[in-house]
């Protein structure tokens, strides 16, 4: 019988001819990422050596990844305190992939991973953020895991009792109309499956939308995979994964993609076309409340955000200041933009997006994951509304339990900075 | 048996039970203090030891959604409450079973709060409403590491096991 990729990802790394879904399997890790959450990885990786007489070491310093974002620069001592702890335990353990808090290689951890060739179609990805469903983009299986879960792998190598996930194949035909695009793609997707639409189960996406969509669009999609509730969603590795890891990524060694069987079984097809598509607008106070951005036009918007690990990319940069260029941020309306890494900040600057930007009267912001999680800058009012381009919409979600926050694409909010109310960026603003 | 002592709705995210502005604090002896943070006053009896042991928190379909914050769960097991839900989301229910945070998967489930549960090996007996309700044996592949007493004691074992 066929398999879907993720079955034959972990037939390979479990060491088996095949699986099946609900097989229990331990496949190898090829790549273990933390953040600073890694802080509470070390307290339990210590705890599991405890009293055993063996040193505790980490079963392979170079398949580990520590990538400091969601609070860069440190917003409290009790975070500078965390970093300091994890510094030293990187160069006591020699883990090499770390990026610290630098305007050179820092940046947030589901950019970094690729864009340093970290994550390869075939591998095990796991990772101790929700959002690691990003690097399916690279065809690979990756999923979100607990500290705990963490400090098991970094002490055997393995993910534990893994049981094999059902697959939903999601097929995408059609091209988008000007101003919209993967972002709306997936929310809409979101909206269709309901948050918990996906539990337990990959969405495997297919299609020749996907297949002329660039990686940058294909991690927007993989990365949300997980707001319909998807242990992952992957895209199979095709010329565009090789072309990125080669191009923009600068991997010279083998690269060998994983399709899945023409016989594969799925749970579920679920088809779109997104020819019709508009631009998606999801909603207060879950990221599966999508309406089409015509039953909320006019809303008013205290902040614009732009960034973070689902639309802080050249491309999303470059759509925004196209849009901002020559123009002002509405008064009574902040916009704040966070490049998804310091190299892609770089670039910006260099194709005068940051000037753009800050013409217009935004605030350029170090890369990082910024307000997105409610923990560092860009908090909202008691009662204020944002518009965002990153992922969650939870109550509370960008630090105020009486805010309110719209999740859209990177055009759709720059379109809105500049009116101070949701605006639809075909029309012009 | 014991109380139910907060009924929730469907999704209730791990920003609901342990705010993203906590994330820094992350020992599991620090962090019981931000349970539920936002629901000042239910965070407030928490903190206050207004439950015995063992009390029950109900919760709709797909509890504990969003992040993989290991805190959400650490916040719940430190004031040793029980979870009751419809459904689980996975990262959540793997956390769970994890650090040994008592969770039940009750899909009919009908409970108010101040009504008594009391939760058997295949079912859940509302002992307020004399409803019964069916629940989901948590995965086979888990009774490893539950029988182990969590992920930490487990992987000590095939640590040594493995020499």
């Amino acid at each position: 019988m066929g398999m879907t990729v993720v079955e034959k990802i972990l037939a390979r790394a479990a060491g088996q001819a095949s699986v099946k879904v609900g097989d229990v399997v331990e496949p190898r890790v090829d790549l273990a990422m933390s953040h600073e959450n890694a802080a509470l990885v070390i307290n339990q990786f210590q705890e599991v050596f405890q009293g055993t007489g063996i040193e505790p070491k980490v079963w392979d310093p170079s398949r580990i990844a520590i990538i400091f974002d969601h609070r860069v620069p440190a917003e409290s001592p009790k975070t500078a305190t965390n970093h300091k702890k994890i510094r030293e335990f990187v160069a006591a353990n020699g883990i090499t992939k770390f990026h610290d808090v630098r305007g050179d290689v820092g940046g947030i951890c589901h950019q970094i991973l690729p864009e340093y060739g970290y994550v390869r179609p075939g591998f095990v990805v796991v990772g101790t953020d929700s959002h690691t469903t990003s690097h399916g983009a690279l065809g690979a299986f990756s999923f979100g895991i607990g500290a705990t879960e963490m400090a098991s792998a970094w002490s055997l190598g393995i993910a534990v009792n893994i049981e094999v996930p059902a697959t939903i194949k999601v097929v995408v035909e059609g091209d988008f109309s000007p101003m919209v695009g993967p972002k709306d793609l997936i929310l809409h997707l979101i909206g269709q499956l309901t948050a918990q639409g996906a539990n337990y189960k990959v969405l495997e996406f297919h299609g020749g939308t996907i297949r002329k969509m660039s990686t940058s669009g294909r991690i927007a999609i993989c990365n949300m995979s997980v707001e319909a509730g998807a242990t992952s969603g992957i895209v199979p590795g095709d010329e565009e994964t090789v072309r990125y890891l080669r191009e923009e990524a600068g991997v010279t060694d083998a690269i060998s993609c994983v399709t899945p069987d023409a016989d594969a079984t799925y749970v579920r097809t679920v088809e779109i076309n997104v020819s019709h598509l508009e631009p998606q607008i999801a909603c207060p106070h879950m990221v599966d409340n999508v309406k089409p951005i015509g039953q909320v036009l006019g809303t008013k918007v205290q902040q614009i955000v732009i960034g973070s690990c689902t639309n802080g990319r050249l491309d999303d940069l470059a759509d925004a200041a196209a849009i901002l260029r020559g123009k002002k941020v509405a008064e009574g309306t902040r916009m704040l933009v966070f490049p998804a890494s310091s190299k892609i900040f770089a670039k910006a600057l260099d194709l005068g997006y940051i000037h753009d930007f800050m013409r217009a009267g935004a605030v350029v912001m170090n890369s990082g994951c910024g307000p997105c999680l409610g923990v560092h800058e860009g908090a909202l009012g008691d009662g204020e509304s944002a518009l965002s381009t990153t992922n969650r919409n939870f109550k509370g979600r960008m630090g105020n339990p009486t805010g309110f926050v719209y999740l859209c694409s990177p055009v759709v909010a720059a379109a809105s900075a500049i009116t101070g109310v949701i605006t639809d960026p075909r029309k012009g603003a | 048996m014991a109380k139910v002592i907060l009924k929730l709705e469907n999704d209730i995210s791990t920003d609901d039970i342990y705010p993203g502005r906590f994330m820094a604090t992350v020992l599991p002896v620090e962090t019981p203090q931000f349970a539920f943070f936002d629901r000042t006053e239910f965070n407030a009896q928490l903190k206050a030891k207004a439950f015995p042991a063992g009390s029950i928190i109900v919760g709709g379909e797909n509890f504990g959604c969003g992040s993989s914050r290991e805190q959400a769960c650490s916040t719940l097991k430190g004031h040793q409450v029980a979870v009751v839900a419809r459904s689980i989301s996975r990262i959540f229910l793997q956390n769970s079973i994890n650090l040994g945070l008592q969770v039940v998967i009750c899909p009919g489930i009908e409970a108010s709060e101040g009504d008594e549960l009391a939760i058997t090996e295949h079912q859940v007996l509302n002992q307020t409403t004399g409803q019964a309700f069916e629940l989901v044996q948590l995965p086979a592949a888990r009774k490893g590491i539950m029988d182990a007493g969590g992920l930490i004691p487990y992987t000590r074992a095939r640590l040594v096991a493995k020499g």
